[in-house]
């Protein structure tokens, strides 16, 4: 009793210090003090975890039971280390440079960022450590019973479950508040981290003296234990090669890929060097770790009473001769292995949990996006607590449902031989470039089932969770199926049995799938960035250029900015640096510079992608290809704008066209018209110097004849005036620059002075007009004259070329609203339908009319009618050549 | 009877001009006075020489001209050709045509003279 409350007292107080110790560091780390914090031999201490209670009082049960075998657990994670430059420090340099979380965000980011693959890592990891974490409970549990053996009952703690309960809920506890106090980046914990190490020297510290006191106190010196080893079954064990092989292998893949493990050795970690001092140091512990392991075993076994539990030696030994202050050394000795590695295993797999199954279903279901911009921070950590307390639960539940009753050890290899499975798909990712997200998710699953099948179902014992006719015949009684007997190789032992299946079946199929497959974009640059990563990387303390090849740099800056102009940068800076030629170092300076030039042309997101991608440094986060794609949105709409505004030019161009076409098509009329008057000019002149020469040089000339020729001489003249006059008067009215002069008048007056003027000399005897003068009695206001105008030319036309018999005209006037209609109808035979065409335009003289007319008439005729506001137009379908004038019978001023 | 002209010509008063100049000279002239059917009444009776308008109602001089060359070969019929459009690309289009003469008006009684007496004891 009193031992029990002494015990449980020492418990609370050592869990109190650890608490302390895990502040203290947070504090000093905070605070950027405690470089002590960060230095090699805490690293070292760290790793540890590596052996937990399964180790501490497991290896003596190990070695009870199977002899030296229990060494192979130490020797395949001392191979790892000691051989770190091949593997270990590729996965610390390659966590490091794509800020990895956990094993399953560094699997999943190797893969393309598939977050699915994440998810069946995380699930996978899950089920892996659960049994491993209930092995802790186990222990802790079992150590009390222990005690309240020896000591008097104490029915609460007795109860191995309450205890049980109790330890993962103080374990829970410690690991949330120290595990989740704040979201770093880089996701480091030095509370935790310090503390692990503390409890790695007192599990040393522990397992030590009980050593020593079991030597020298119990086995009564050196030499006599070494007897003792020599003379009990231990020593005479014989080494199963296979067994030893398959067991090296697993403990070495275990100590790779535990994602606790994961945890301490690369997320933890703060600079690549410290394992350098791991590499001996590490082995150097757990060498320590196992020096006693053996004589404890051998006097165990001798000591105490046939049907001891050999796993509680180092626990009863002390206890059996009578040294209570030892065993409880001891006890926290295993209990600092099994909280240690409950908390660190808890810790990474929350972490898995909470960023790869719990986020990605919070952010979808509060829509994702739009509530980044809140405190994702509190779901982070929240999530991170839950997951915490729901690792440990499960592992509790485990613990609650096996009953407790199986081997440690066993537990342990099965646990181990399962987490082996992410080995392919690590190394292969590590060291394969081809190796593609659809191969790893095939070999995965693949090596898991196989797993389940042959080795962690069966484990629970026949008829358990297999039923025990499947254990003897297969499933379905397929004979080759048998779990332990796959494809009908017998007499192996299940565990090298089901490894050799699970790793060789997982690799060949992760091989395969990777062949057959292609992988994508996003996978090829993960790949490089994992196989290449010392290429990128030789320098992870900032974003220096020490790595980058210069000449990479310039290759790519030519490729954006052009041959010229990425020269004269390169140029300017090495001259700038000292530097003879065209190739500067590349410092972080210029490299900033770089980005700036770089990103003038392609983007930021771009530019700092492609010179993270020479530089190193920086991996491409799906964030970056994000922006970069989003940043190639964004030219696109400007190339779509720049197709627009290069339409819209190409419209102006066309309009361009348009008008120079007008431009060309005026001036060829501008030539045809100046070709017209030209004509219509010489023409009469040709009459007049050829009638002046005749009636100079000739002699005899009849007085009949020089009156005619004066005549034609004369009428030229005036036919020469009149087209003067007519071509003054259409510049004058076409120009617009015509003033018009607006009076009232009657319009039949008008009509009156009209056929007045142009029914006048020869020819105007036979000519007949109609008109219904009642109707003419219209006032109108406009300029007279200008209609006149119009009126005589339209009467002298129907004169020159009516070509009726007894040529006669009709005037007719209708009143329209406000205007006043006049058409002028003569009873010809009209004018032709192409020629009613162009009779408006200028010099347009159809047929044979040679009248004297240059024909100018009809075109100064409609530049008046526009200038009046009203039109003169040919009205077809009359007989004879017609003419309707429409005229407003007041002159708005807006027409002029 | 002197050499036969044929004036093609639509403007009455230089008709009656030239018919004056080429009588007194001695040359018998006839007239025709527009495009449609001159290259016909040329054919009907070839002329010593032919004077040709070029803006005649219904076929232009160019037509006519390069329409006679074709029957009869450039050389056959001396054609003197007036005209009003004194611009240089008519003479050039005139003597691809086939003109022996091109002359612009207002013209010299005495030149016009002078060219018909040439072309024809050419």
């Amino acid at each position: 009793m009193a031992t029990l409350n002494i015990l449980v007292a020492v418990c609370l107080i050592y869990v109190i210090f650890l608490f302390v110790v895990a502040f203290a560091a947070e504090r000093e780390a905070r605070r950027g003090k405690g470089g002590w914090l960060r230095s090699p031999l805490v690293y070292t201490l760290s790793l540890s975890i590596y052996c937990t209670a399964w180790t501490f009082y497991g290896a003596v049960g190990y070695a009870a039971r199977s002899g030296l075998e229990y060494l192979t657990i130490y020797i395949g994670p001392s191979l790892v280390m000691i051989g770190w430059w091949w593997i270990l420090r590729k996965l610390v340099r390659i966590g490091r440079a794509q800020r990895a979380t956990s094993i399953a965000d560094l699997i999943s980011s190797r893969y393309g960022k598939s977050n699915l693959l994440a998810v069946g890592v995380t699930i996978l990891a899950v089920i892996g450590t659960t049994p491993y974490i209930a092995l802790q409970l186990q222990s802790v549990t079992l150590s009390f019973a222990v005690f309240s053996d020896a000591g008097s009952t104490f029915e609460a703690l007795a109860d191995q479950e309450s205890t049980a309960l109790l330890v993962a809920m103080g374990l829970a506890l410690f690991t949330i508040l120290f595990g989740t106090r704040n979201l770093d980046v880089n996701e480091r914990h030095h509370g935790v981290v310090m503390a692990i190490a503390v409890e790695a020297i007192v599990k040393l510290f522990a397992l030590l003296a009980v050593g020593v006191f079991v030597v020298w106190g119990v086995g009564g010196g050196l030499s006599e234990t070494l007897d003792k080893i020599d003379a009990s079954k231990i020593g005479m064990w014989e080494m199963r090669g296979d067994r030893w092989a398959s067991l090296i292998f697993l403990s070495a893949a275990a100590f790779l890929c535990l994602p606790r493990m994961f945890q301490v050795m690369v997320v933890e970690n703060d600079d690549e060097s410290h394992l350098r001092t791991a590499s001996w140091a590490f082995p150097a512990y757990i060498m320590v770790m196992s020096l006693f392991v053996v004589p404890i075993a051998v006097v165990g076994l001798d000591l105490l009473p046939e049907g001891s539990n050999p796993d509680l030696f180092v626990l009863t030994l002390p206890l059996a001769t009578g040294n209570e202050g030892l065993a409880m050394l001891s006890f926290l000795g295993g209990f600092s292995s099994a909280t240690s590695m409950v908390i660190v295993a808890a810790l990474a797999l929350s972490t898995m949990v909470s960023n790869h199954i719990v986020m990605p279903i919070w952010l979808t279901a509060t829509g994702g996006g739009a509530t980044v911009s809140g405190d994702v921070r509190n779901v982070v950590i929240l999530a991170r607590r839950f997951s915490i307390a729901g690792v440990v639960f499960l592992g509790f539940l485990y613990f609650q449902l096996s009953g407790g009753g199986t081997a440690l050890a066993s537990i342990g290899l099965v646990s181990f031989a399962g987490v082996a499975q992410f080995l392919p798909v690590l190394l292969g990712g590590v060291f394969w470039r081809g190796a593609t997200r659809n191969g790893a998710f095939a070999g995965l699953t693949v090596g898991f089932m196989v797993w389940a099948y042959c080795l962690m179902l069966p484990s629970f014992g026949p008829g358990v969770l297999i039923p025990e006719t499947v254990m003897e015949h297969g499933i379905f009684g397929i004979d080759w199926l048998r779990p332990y007997a796959l494809f009908g190789i017998e007499g192996m032992d299940p565990l090298v049995h089901a490894v050799l299946w699970s790793i060789s079946l997982n690799s060949v199929v992760f091989f395969l799938a990777s062949l057959i497959g292609f992988p994508t974009p996003l996978e090829r640059l993960q790949g490089a960035q994992f196989v290449n990563v010392y290429e990128h990387t030789e320098n992870l303390q900032s974003w220096s250029g020490s790595f980058a090849q210069s000449e990479d740099l310039m290759v790519m800056s030519q490729r954006i900015l052009g041959a010229r102009e990425a020269q004269i940068l390169f140029e300017s800076e090495a001259q700038r640096q000292g530097v003879g030629g065209y190739l500067p170092e590349p410092s972080p300076d210029f490299l900033l510079v770089l980005e700036r030039e770089l990103s003038g042309s392609v983007g930021a997101a771009t530019a700092h992608a492609m010179i993270g991608q020479i530089v190193g440094g920086a991996s491409v986060s799906v964030e970056d290809l994000m922006a970069v794609a989003d940043e190639t949105a964004q030219m696109m709409e400007y190339s779509s704008r720049l197709e627009a505004k290069s339409e819209e030019q190409s419209r102006t161009a066309r309009q361009l066209r348009q008008a120079n076409e007008k431009l060309t098509e005026i001036s060829v009329q501008k030539d045809a018209f100046l070709s017209q008057v030209s004509h219509e000019l010489r023409t009469p002149m040709t009459s007049i110097r050829a009638f002046s020469e005749i009636l100079r040089d000739s002699e005899r000339l009849s007085e009949v004849e020089k009156v005619k020729y004066s005549s034609i001489i004369h009428d030229e003249a005036l036919r020469l005036t009149r087209l003067l006059d007519d071509l003054l008067d259409l510049s004058v009215l076409e120009n617009g620059q015509v003033n018009l002069n607006v009076q009232t008048g009657d319009l039949g007056a008008l009509l009156d002075h009209a056929l007045a003027s142009a029914l006048t000399g020869a020819g105007s005897e036979g000519f007949t007009v109609r008109r219904d003068q009642a109707k003419e009695a219209v006032a109108l206001n406009t300029d007279l004259d200008r209609l006149s105008q119009v009126f005589i030319n339209l009467i002298a036309n129907a004169r020159k070329y009516c070509d009726a018999e007894a040529p006669a005209l009709t005037i007719r006037v209708v009143q329209n609203g406000a205007s006043v209609l006049v058409d002028f109808v003569d009873n010809g035979s009209g004018i032709s339908k192409k020629d009613q065409a162009v009779i408006f335009e200028k010099f347009a003289r159809v047929g044979e009319m040679k009248a004297g007319g240059a024909g100018l008439g009809l075109a100064i005729c409609r530049e008046i009618m526009a200038r009046l506001g009203g039109s003169v137009n040919y009205l077809p379908g009359q007989g004879g050549a017609a003419f309707r004038v429409i005229v407003p019978r007041t002159l708005r001023k807006a027409a002029e | 009877m002197g050499k036969s002209v044929l004036l093609i010509e639509d403007e009455p008063n230089i008709i009656e001009a030239i018919s004056f100049i080429l009588s007194r000279d001695g040359w018998a002239v006839s007239t025709h006075s527009n495009g449609h059917d001159a290259v016909d009444v040329v054919r009907g009776a070839v002329p010593d020489i032919l004077i040709l308008d070029v803006m005649l109602p219904g076929k232009s001089g160019f037509d006519i001209l390069r329409e006679l060359r074709e029957t009869h070969g450039p050389e056959s019929l001396p054609v003197l050709m007036l005209t009003a459009r004194g611009q240089l690309k008519d003479r050039e289009m005139a003597e691809k045509a086939g003109v022996n003469r091109f002359m612009t008006k207002p013209f010299s009684n005495a030149e016009v003279l002078e060219a018909v007496r040439d072309l024809v004891d050419a």
